[in-house]
């Protein structure tokens, strides 16, 4: 049977750092799939999160909407933003989930992402996050970090877990 | 091990074409996933989708869109085709990505409903759903544009519940 949605790799947070990262990704997969529950150090209800390929920090593109329960926003930039995750003052316990879904990493075209973040604390801050992301980058993905995007870290039992997808 | 995104068929544009078709897809799974990684030729333009070489007017789409300055929402009935975006349409620049959920779709009793993510950093996000008003169990899907750009890449996934 063809490796599908296949871990590759699984990161825990066992005391506060400002990333996580996977190494050394595999170049034997079409697409990556990467699912992670974080909260960040940051003094706020909410943080966004920002991802990184390859050590790499420009070429970063995105456009996202956002809904936070009273409002539904629109946004654009050019940097690594993926969503939103709840900050050290949302409700005790919460951690916010994600996907990031890239299709063709290893490809030389540049890099294409679909994000889709929820972060729900049951109070007046809580956001669900669409993002298409791109890396104007052609070089195959290699390595994947994900950080606060003002943190500085990301707490304790956040979890990411990478995921390789076959397409034959 | 439990059948998840198994992978039913893909198939990479060689020559510019106008649509790609997936048929004689198994009825041996509860879902299927179909993920796009594409570019227009010539124009941007809308992802569509059909189902069993049905052209008639039976389908409906609603769109959410962040277009990078405003959230928008917009639909179509009584359509040709379910469109898998807006604003995240198929561009001439980049592979943009679109991931389709097609849910149910061998059951012959209900409607089929389909859940697209449309994304294209340089226009815009989009989260789609899209209605087939047919119970028929399906078995191809079509997939098309003004024409696909050389590259683009169509992989059909099966997922199973159990």
């Amino acid at each position: 049977m063809a490796n599908t949605f296949v871990k590759i790799q699984t990161v825990t947070v066992g005391s506060a750092t400002p990333t996580a990262s996977f190494t050394s990704i595999p170049q034997t997969y079409t697409d990556l799939v990467l699912v992670f529950s974080s909260r960040t150090s940051r003094a706020s209800d909410s943080d966004g999160m920002f991802i990184t390929f390859n050590s790499v920090t420009t070429g970063y593109t995105q456009r996202d909407v956002l809904g936070s329960g009273t409002a539904a926003v629109s946004g654009n930039s050019a940097t690594r933003y993926i969503g939103e995750t709840p900050g050290n003052n949302a409700t005790a316990s919460v951690f916010g989930n994600a996907q990031v879904y890239i299709p063709n990493y290893t490809s030389a075209n540049n890099k294409s992402y679909s994000v889709d973040a929820v972060a729900e604390d049951n109070d007046s801050s809580a956001y669900v996050s669409l993002v298409a992301g791109l890396w104007s980058n052609t070089a195959a993905i290699t390595s994947i970090s994900i950080s606060p995007q003002t943190g500085p870290n990301l707490n304790q039992y956040t979890t990411a877990t990478l995921y390789g997808i076959k397409s034959s | 091990m439990p059948k998840t995104y198994e992978p039913i068929q893909s198939q990479t544009v060689g020559t510019a074409t106008p649509s790609v078709t997936f048929t004689s897809i198994p009825q041996t799974y509860t879902d299927l996933i179909c993920v796009v990684s594409a570019k227009a030729a010539s124009t941007a333009f809308d992802l569509y989708l059909q189902f069993n070489g049905d052209t008639g007017n039976n389908y409906s789409w609603t769109a959410l869109s962040g277009t990078g300055t405003s959230a928008v929402s917009t639909r179509n009935s009584n359509g040709p085709a379910i469109q898998l975006d807006n604003y995240g349409s198929v561009r001439t620049t980049d592979f943009n990505t679109n991931i389709s959920h097609i849910m149910n779709y061998s059951n012959t009793t209900t409607y089929k409903t389909v859940l697209a993510r449309a994304n294209a950093a340089s226009s815009g996000v989009d989260l789609n759903v899209g209605l087939w008003r047919n119970t028929t169990a399906i078995t191809s899907v079509t997939l098309y544009i003004n024409s696909f750009a050389v590259g683009s890449t169509f992989t059909l996934y099966g997922i199973k519940a159990a």
